[in-house]
């Protein structure tokens, strides 16, 4: 019966959930690399300074 | 850690303004759907997650193969990194799906061949991860990982051609002469170009991601050295 339709369904708000899956999941993801990546620059520099201890 | 190089900063720079002008396109520039309204706009980064997450795939498993001929870890690394990224991609991309179909086929889920060979593609991804976790032996890991990226690879094209293969409600709206599915349209250039550049956006956001995961990855096995050092 698409032809009696006169204007667009009103579906914004279904619009919004997308983007705000789409932008939320990337944030999430970006977020997780750079927490991961300062965790471990932290466990990297621990067990280097270990490292130079036992050779002291 | 090696310092970040200045061409990664300039990718994360150009691509974070390239996802401005793509989102700008997507509200501004392509016009209203008829039909579905709204809820049309999600169809362009809806279909580019679909992309990003196949080609993290694809490309994890050549980068499997390279792994078996070769033997260096560096291809395992980036191995993971692509699965990774595609995992989140082919996440976006069956939530999104979801979301756009509760008002056009008036529901969330439905078992059509489109939607249960990419719920499946992105299961048999997840079990790749929850492998690579129950193998301790680092050359043991990346040797498994690699077979199953490869064998795993195949729901790919399976994926991608399901919507063509069988009977489905999906839309087919990239290359087809064929009748559309339920919620299928005729694009118009100025959506033509949303799309295309989408496409283009989302594949600058995956040579990205999949750097910064490249370097999160040798980081990690680093440290895995210096920890199996210390308890030498």
């Amino acid at each position: 019966m698409e032809f009696l339709q006169i204007a667009p369904a009103e579906t914004t708000s279904y619009m919004i959930a997308g983007f705000a899956v789409i932008f939320g999941v990337m944030l999430l993801y970006v977020i997780s690399i750079a927490v991961r990546t300062r965790n471990l620059k932290q466990d990297y520099a621990m067990l280097k300074s270990f490292e130079t201890e036992d050779q002291d | 850690m090696d310092p970040k190089p200045r061409l990664l900063t300039i990718l994360d720079v150009v691509t974070v303004l390239l996802l401005v002008v793509a989102t700008w396109m997507v509200f501004f520039y392509a016009p209203l759907e008829a039909v579905m309204g709204q809820v049309q706009r999600v169809f362009y980064f809806h279909v580019a997650a679909g992309w990003v997450g196949m080609l993290g795939f694809i490309a994890a498993a050549i980068m499997g193969v390279i792994y078996l001929i070769k033997g260096d870890r560096k291809w395992d690394i980036v191995e993971l990194a692509a699965v990774e990224i595609g995992m989140v991609f082919a996440f976006i991309n069956v939530v999104t799906g979801s979301i756009w179909a509760r008002p056009i086929w008036n529901t969330w889920w439905t078992w059509d061949p489109r939607l249960t060979t990419a719920t499946i593609m992105l299961l048999i991804y997840a079990a790749y991860l929850m492998l690579r976790a129950g193998i301790d032996d680092p050359d043991r890991r990346a040797r498994f990982g690699a077979v199953y990226a490869i064998i795993g690879s195949l729901s790919v094209p399976l994926t991608y051609f399901s919507a063509r293969l069988f009977r489905t409600i999906h839309p087919i709206v990239i290359a087809t002469n064929q009748p559309g599915g339920d919620g299928s349209f005729d694009m118009t250039p100025p959506m033509t170009q949303t799309f295309m550049f989408s496409l283009l956006v989302f594949s600058f956001i995956f040579i990205v991601l999949l750097w910064h995961r490249i370097r999160l990855g040798q980081l990690s096995d680093k440290v895995d050295q210096l920890k199996l050092k210390s308890m030498e």
